[in-house]
């Protein structure tokens, strides 16, 4: 029995298109539905962690003033603003959302392989989503146990939410990690197994390389949160001792003896540095696009991006406890851990490089979508460099515990991958509404967002090196050595944060505006080359390609080559009809 | 195996040739593709598992159980060290082959042996859950094992060994459920109808998943 690859079987799928709202819309097993179902919960659940950080702003840049948190309450601000962002936000939005929008679309199949596990993916993490909520509402409210969840704090009766806010967030995480698997294993064995006819990997777009890529560190890294959410949650609820070691808490003695707190930080990290390029891979895959098509250019040196990020990948798993240099570790492996972080830096710096030189003399068309982009590129190569500070061991250790840090990682996994998400929203805005977005306001979104980034974590350095603690609820009488100039500078950014959360408002009010009252868009706006622009119907329809599927005949980056009628020509284009033969710019056929 | 299409080049040029080629990347159906994926990523699972036990058992104060004795039956008069953890293991080894013989006349189209063998399949999976019920319920009422503290040493030990087999436990009850739903389909001809009985493959590759697992948690953690 031979296997008949699906791109050569016929009318493999009925094209039973659901007629009715519910099936359509609600239950829905369309990965581009569920991609927007991703995409609203995962915004929507976005503004309440913004919400909480202009909050936090307010006190900050204010004390004394608003009194609208309580002292007692600011780390529960703190671990809710950081989850719901890496988590419920970025990861979703990135996977969820653009994964399952753009896998198909780009590699030329009619959805997702197993599109009913696909639906209950959404509503397994829209559960999440909803578990992690009525964390606000139980006795005691959500944990205050810092996004890191550290033991033994995390469960220890001092720390707000102790009791229920903690059982909460791990039910609501290992709810995530359940529904992100049953996402994963879809995107995985959809880019292996389910391309089009003449879809090879190295014509995939790199949007797929960093989704897929990202989606298999998901499957890797997440069982570590999981089976550490599962012993936490035992050690919470039933007196286990597995993080918890004999711990004395407001001058009594707990039930526990004997784990490791150092356990859980391993555990958390195995997962939390992966999570990282979980929301960065997909950022440098869709960015690489974005710039590539906005530039009129090819992509530099596309292989060395391929394998850039398959290097990235592996180097991710290597690298964790380099945020534990200050948790008490054998110095060899601080060391060892240094070592792999500052590799790293090299495929990393190499996808930079060819950024910057498919720029370099391309015909670039300063569009909103390009504006992002580039902005992500600076503020990507700020925090890289930062990055190198942090894994230095002696240079982490005094600055570990300062806003040097908040700095560090909100440039580099707040700022850069929400630029791509902007970014990648007004790009495929057209595609997936029908409809254009108003270049005005996507323009003053961005410089807002761009150099309101820059107005609230510059500053943050600074502050940082002078030794600001974080996560401190105000810095008053108390601590001496921080100068008056640092007060000032909180005030700053507290005035630039909420300017910032204010324009993305306008964003907002772009897109629901535009998709009603927005003018008609052309299927191809971008006259970009990849698969999903030349589907048949815009936005597409239900399987995507109507009775036949595409078939690729060239890679997904050939822009103005010469001797082609236009600067661009689409992967389902042959070779006979556009370019003379064996133009492809030296990329294997 | 003999289904392969025979284009297919011997070796390391196969690989390459699958992985640069198009549409697809191994010539196997979607669901077989994934479970492999799945199991991959479970394979973490229960490496967190068993390390983080491994660690506990390294950072608690209290010595740890001998577990030859703790999980020593006595027969007839007889004490016998690991006895019942013996008799799981090969149980559930058993059940293995006998799954490899359902694949292997699920290949053959044979439907009757292949679900008969699968069923036999899911009653020793079953036989394996009931033994470990026994288990449990020996280590609770009569030593006093509680996942908080046990008597016999280490806490970590009533939570680890709670924790790490339970988890398999669920693991084996769902691989139950799943064949013997797999195998109900084998008997009313629906992979007959469908012109493949790959699922029964898959069904197996997680059994013998669950299987392998075992076999790493007798050695860390009853051997050990």
């Amino acid at each position: 029995m031979a296997f008949v690859a699906i791109a050569d079987r016929d009318h493999e799928h009925a094209l039973h298109d659901p007629q009715s709202f519910i099936r359509k819309y609600i239950w829905s097993q369309d990965h581009k539905v569920i991609a927007l179902q991703y995409g609203f919960v995962a915004t929507s659940i976005g503004l309440v962690a913004l919400t909480m950080s202009i909050l936090m702003r307010l006190q900050l840049g204010f004390p004394d003033t608003f009194h609208i948190i309580a002292p007692q309450d600011y780390y529960q601000y703190i671990t809710m603003h950081g989850m719901i962002m890496v988590i419920y936000l970025l990861t979703a939005l990135f996977l969820g959302g653009f994964g399952n929008y753009l896998i198909p679309l780009m590699l030329g199949a009619r959805d997702m392989v197993f599109p009913y596990l696909n639906m209950l993916s959404f509503w397994f993490y829209l559960l999440a989503v909803l578990v992690l909520v009525a964390g606000f509402f139980v006795p005691g409210g959500p944990t205050g146990a810092g996004w890191t969840l550290y033991p033994p704090q995390a469960v220890l009766p001092g720390t707000p939410g102790a009791s229920w806010g903690i059982i909460c967030m791990l039910a609501s995480l290992a709810i995530f990690i359940v529904a992100f698997t049953m996402g994963g294993l879809n995107y995985v064995t959809t880019v292996l197994q389910a391309r089009c006819r003449g879809m090879t990997f190295m014509r995939m777009p790199l949007s797929v390389w960093g989704i897929f890529m990202a989606s298999i560190l998901g499957l890797l890294a997440f069982p570590a949160l999981f089976v550490s959410a599962i012993m936490m949650a035992l050690d919470s609820l039933i007196g286990t001792s597995f993080f918890m070691p004999a711990v004395s808490s407001m001058g009594e003695q707990t039930v526990h003896t004997g784990g490791s707190p150092l356990l859980f930080q391993h555990l958390f990290w195995f997962f939390g540095h992966p999570e990282v390029y979980i929301v960065a891979l997909p950022a440098f895959g869709i960015v690489s696009d974005l710039i590539s098509t906005h530039a009129r250019r090819n992509i530099f040196g596309y292989r060395m991006m391929v394998w850039a990020i398959l290097a990235i990948g592996c180097l991710s798993f290597v690298v964790w406890a380099h945020h534990m240099y200050v948790s008490g570790m054998n110095p060899y492996f601080g060391f060892f851990f240094a070592t792999t972080t500052l590799i790293i830096a090299v495929p990393t710096a190499i996808k930079v490089y060819n950024w910057v030189l498919t720029i370099w003399r391309g015909d670039v068309h300063l569009t909103v979508p390009m504006l992002f982009a580039i902005g992500f590129i600076f503020t990507f190569i700020n925090g890289g460099l930062t990055g190198l500070f942090l894994g230095n061991v002696t240079v982490d250790v005094p600055l570990s515990g300062t806003y040097f840090v908040v700095a560090h990682f909100h440039m580099v996994m707040g700022v850069s991958p929400i630029l791509v998400v902007f970014g990648a929203i007004y790009h495929w805005y057209p595609k997936i509404t029908g409809r254009m977005f108003d270049e005005r306001l996507g323009k003053f979104h961005f410089w807002m967002t761009f150099i309101g980034a820059y107005a609230i974590f510059l500053p943050m350095h600074y502050m940082g090196i002078l030794g600001v603690p974080r996560r401190y609820y105000g810095y008053t009488d108390a601590i001496q050595f921080i100068p008056p100039s640092v007060h000032e500078a909180n005030e700053w950014i507290s005035i630039s944060a909420m300017l910032v959360a204010a324009t993305q408002l306008v964003f907002l009010y772009n897109l629901i505006h535009s998709y009603f009252k927005g003018p008609v868009a052309d299927p191809n706006p971008w006259r970009a080359t990849t698969l999903e622009w030349q589907t048949p119907q815009t936005p597409p329809k239900h399987g995507n390609w109507g009775k036949d599927l595409p078939e690729v005949h060239r890679w997904a980056y050939d822009y103005s080559v010469p001797g082609a009628p236009q600067d661009f020509i689409p992967q389902n284009v042959p070779h006979s009809e556009q370019t003379p033969a064996g133009r492809e710019h030296g990329v294997p056929t | 195996m003999s289904h392969e299409p025979a284009t297919l080049e011997p070796g390391f040029r196969g690989v390459t040739a699958d992985w640069s080629a198009d549409k697809q990347a191994f010539p196997v159906p979607w669901g077989k593709a994934m479970m492999w994926i799945f199991l991959l990523s479970d394979t973490f699972i229960f490496t967190c598992f068993l390390t983080s036990y491994m660690n506990v058992r390294m950072s608690t104060t209290e010595p740890w159980p001998n577990t030859a004795e703790v999980f020593a039956l006595t027969v007839g008069g007889h004490h016998i060290p690991l006895l019942l953890i013996a008799i799981m293991t090969m149980v559930l080894i058993t059940s293995s082959g006998t799954m490899a013989m359902a694949v292997n006349f699920g290949y053959r189209r044979d439907r009757k042996r292949t679900a008969a063998l699968m069923f036999a399949t899911a009653a020793l999976g079953l036989c394996f859950v009931g033994m470990q019920a026994f288990e449990w319920t020996k280590l609770i009422v009569d030593e006093g094992v509680r996942p908080w503290g046990n008597p016999l040493g280490a806490a970590q030990f009533g939570s680890s060994f709670f924790m790490i087999t339970g988890f398999h436990g669920l693991h084996v009850t769902g691989g139950v459920i799943y064949l013997t739903v797999v195998a109900a389909r084998v008997l009313s001809g629906f992979y007959d109808r469908k012109g493949t009985y790959e699922t029964v493959e898959v069904a197996g590759l997680y059994w013998h998943f669950v299987d392998l697992v075992w076999v790493f948690i007798f050695a860390f953690f009853y051997l050990w």
